[in-house]
């Protein structure tokens, strides 16, 4: 994104000023949401034909002219814009509807954490209350538990799932044979595809308790059957393995792609000064690509406060509850099941902001270390 | 590309090597391996825990079942219609936005992508999505299921480099000075020249689509006829898993085993349909995605 914008760098920074420089645009003042008008003097050189430029094809401009109640007709800044490229903004109109009402809507809806939400009043004459929804919240005896369920949910999974990807790229870097490596790759990615509701079944059948494969084999030789699923810690250890198995393969690829684009002469320089494979592996391989790592690891700190509800949902049981309520889990259950909205909206809200904060802050530092961060 | 001297000691690090990733490549093959023989084993075999990687007793009774079942077969519709039609508003929506805010002369076009890009970071949350998909009278149709994920903003980033790299501006500029308008060049310059993307893409909005089941589990919840196939199974084998009599099937339960497997087999079926052909899309548009840059 960034390079590309560097190269309409003067038309995107007359924009940015025009946000705030409300001095319209003469005589036309094209009020449109679509395009904010901008000061028009910093606006023109942009504009590759000038006024009214006289390359363009008269269709688009033609319709348009008569709205400046100038007399004749002189476009300046936004109606200019919209004479010239009403088109696109035409194709933009319906998208930014679906973005006004599935995406920007909701977040209005946000006004709700500060207010005691009565169905009857509706959303925007239920009395506000400041922050009592929040204190409500952090006084309530769910909320610290689902919040370290949340953070210890994805701490585990940084921990054991962050690493997996890099040995199994290294690995796969060292075999050889194209069919080997090219079955293993079919292979290990696909769990990516499969939905949590699949892999939720599909682990029931292989660890469930009484019916598991697993636990079938322990029995079988001798041994006790385990509540793989069916007991908290166990649920725990499942859960983070489950969720390493369904992300191991795929995160490969990013790395592998890395690893090709190791400069070979590294290696065979390497060659002649006696590295075997093993260390060429740790001296030439971690090395060059312990950037992607480091980018991706900040990005994954970003999402600490994030966290999959299929993946919980599809892996709980009644048997398990200690670790499985988590924030979004007691979002749905206090909103949507519960039909407090307010509290519900305010938890999410929560949740939301110090997740931005963690993505920001971590762009912030992948961008300190001079990786191209995220944003 | 380089020589290793073959000692024992590498050839035995390589055996391991190979061993090591045949077993974790393995892990992802044979759980399927085992739930399609359950699915196609009889039912005593499977009651008394015989079955492992291959079926017993083979027979196709648990899948004649599953046919005969109309309201599967109504959440296999309910998940081919919602599907299709995601994909085709979510490409409409992406493709529009796309070759429009990849115009280095639109006046606006910065702010756009702001906005476009804000939601990739920040949501209003379940909740409120809630309350506006309520709001709008959504709740309890298919639309819900397909209006409000169809613009992602993740895709159309992918789309709009895919443009901004792939499809020189003197291009554009020269069917301009023929006459053509936006419109006209979308359709027959910037569209036929981005089928590779379109694809990737179409197959990034199908398949996520097919395996979501969060919106239909907050938005459809009366409607048992609008439960698309993975909620459905959700119902059916993850929700009762202990106690599987609670969903009131209409078919005739002898075991629940054989019939979880089969319908696990049967949901998994369309996924593995299309991998092989998808795959490859898939992992070029990861990097198209990591070099976003």
């Amino acid at each position: 994104m960034a390079t590309e914008q560097k190269t309409a760098g003067a038309a995107g920074s007359a924009e940015g000023s025009g946000a705030a420089g409300g001095r319209g645009s003469g005589s036309a003042g094209g009020a449109s949401p679509a395009a904010p008008t901008g000061p028009a003097g910093p606006v023109q050189p942009v504009q590759p034909a000038g006024p009214l430029g006289p390359a363009q094809p008269a269709g688009p401009a033609g319709p348009m002219a008569p709205i400046g109640p100038g007399g004749p007709v002189r476009l300046r800044g936004a109606a200019l814009a919209i004479a010239r490229d009403w088109q696109l903004y035409a194709l933009l109109v319906i998208p930014m509807l679906f973005l006004a009402l599935f995406k920007f809507a909701p977040m209005g809806g946000l006004v709700l954490s500060f207010k005691d939400y009565k169905i009857a009043k509706g959303i925007w004459n239920s009395d506000w209350v400041g922050f009592d929804v929040f204190r409500a919240i952090f006084s309530h005896r769910e909320f610290f538990p689902a919040l370290r369920n949340t953070l210890l949910l994805n701490v585990l999974d940084l921990l054991f799932g962050f690493p997996m990807p890099i040995l199994l790229a290294l690995g796969l870097n060292e075999v050889r044979s194209r069919w080997f490596k090219s079955t293993s790759q079919t292979l290990l990615y696909l769990p990516h595809f499969l939905s949590w509701v699949i892999i939720g079944a599909i682990a029931y059948q292989i660890f469930g308790q009484s019916s598991g494969l697993i636990n079938n084999l322990i029995e079988a030789s001798g041994g006790a059957r385990v509540p793989f699923l069916q007991e908290d810690a166990h649920w725990l250890v499942s859960y983070v393995l489950i969720g390493v198995w369904q992300a191991m393969g795929w995160g490969t690829i990013i790395y592998l792609a890395a690893i090709s684009s190791v400069n070979p002469e590294l290696y065979e320089a390497a060659t002649v000064d006696g590295a075997g494979r093993l260390r060429q592996c740790f001296s030439v391989t971690l090395p060059c690509i312990s950037s992607t790592i480091v980018t991706l690891l900040i990005m994954n700190l970003g999402r600490l406060m994030g966290g999959s509800f299929e993946r919980i949902y599809a892996l709980q049981n009644k048997a398990t509850t200690e670790f499985t309520t988590t924030i979004p889990v007691l979002v749905y259950r206090w909103g949507i099941q519960g039909n407090n909205f307010s509290r519900a909206t305010a938890l999410g809200l929560f949740q939301s902001v110090i997740a931005l904060i963690l993505v920001l802050a971590s762009d912030y530092a992948a961008k300190r270390m001079g990786e191209e961060g995220l944003l | 590309m380089h020589k290793y001297k073959r000692s024992p000691g590498s050839l035995a690090a390589n055996g391991i090597l190979y061993l090591l990733l045949a077993a974790v490549s393995l892990t992802c093959l044979l759980p399927f391996v085992h739930v399609l023989a359950k699915s196609l084993s009889q039912d005593a075999y499977v009651i008394a825990n015989r079955v492992i990687l291959l079926p017993k007793g083979l027979t196709l009774a648990a899948y004649g079942k599953i046919l005969k079942d109309a309201s599967i077969l109504r959440s296999l519709y309910v998940s081919v219609l919602v599907t299709v039609l995601f994909t085709l508003l979510g490409m409409f929506l992406t493709i529009c936005t796309a070759y429009a805010l990849s115009r280095p002369q639109l006046r606006g076009r910065r702010a756009l992508t702001f906005l476009c890009m804000f939601t990739l970071y920040f949501t209003g949350g379940i909740i409120p999505e809630y309350i506006v998909m309520s709001g709008l009278g959504l709740l309890e149709t298919i639309w819900a299921m397909i209006l409000p994920l169809s613009f992602s903003a993740y895709n159309f980033l992918i789309m709009k480099n895919a443009i901004a790299s792939g499809i020189p501006l003197s291009l554009e500029e020269s069917a301009r000075m023929d006459g053509a308008g936006h419109f006209r060049i979308l359709a027959s310059i910037v569209v036929p020249l981005s089928k590779p993307i379109i694809a990737t893409l179409s197959l990034f909005y199908a398949v996520g689509r097919w395996n979501a089941y969060q919106d239909a589990l907050f938005y459809i919840k009366q409607r048992v006829d609008l439960r698309p196939l993975q909620l459905k199974l959700y119902y059916l084998v993850v929700q009762a898993s202990e106690s599987f009599q609670l969903e009131q099937v209409q078919v005739n339960l002898t075991n629940p085993e054989v019939l979880k497997a089969s319908c696990v087999i049967f949901a998994t079926v369309p996924i593995l349909l299309v991998y092989p052909f998808v795959q490859k899309y898939f992992v070029e548009s990861v990097m198209v995605g990591a070099v976003k840059g």
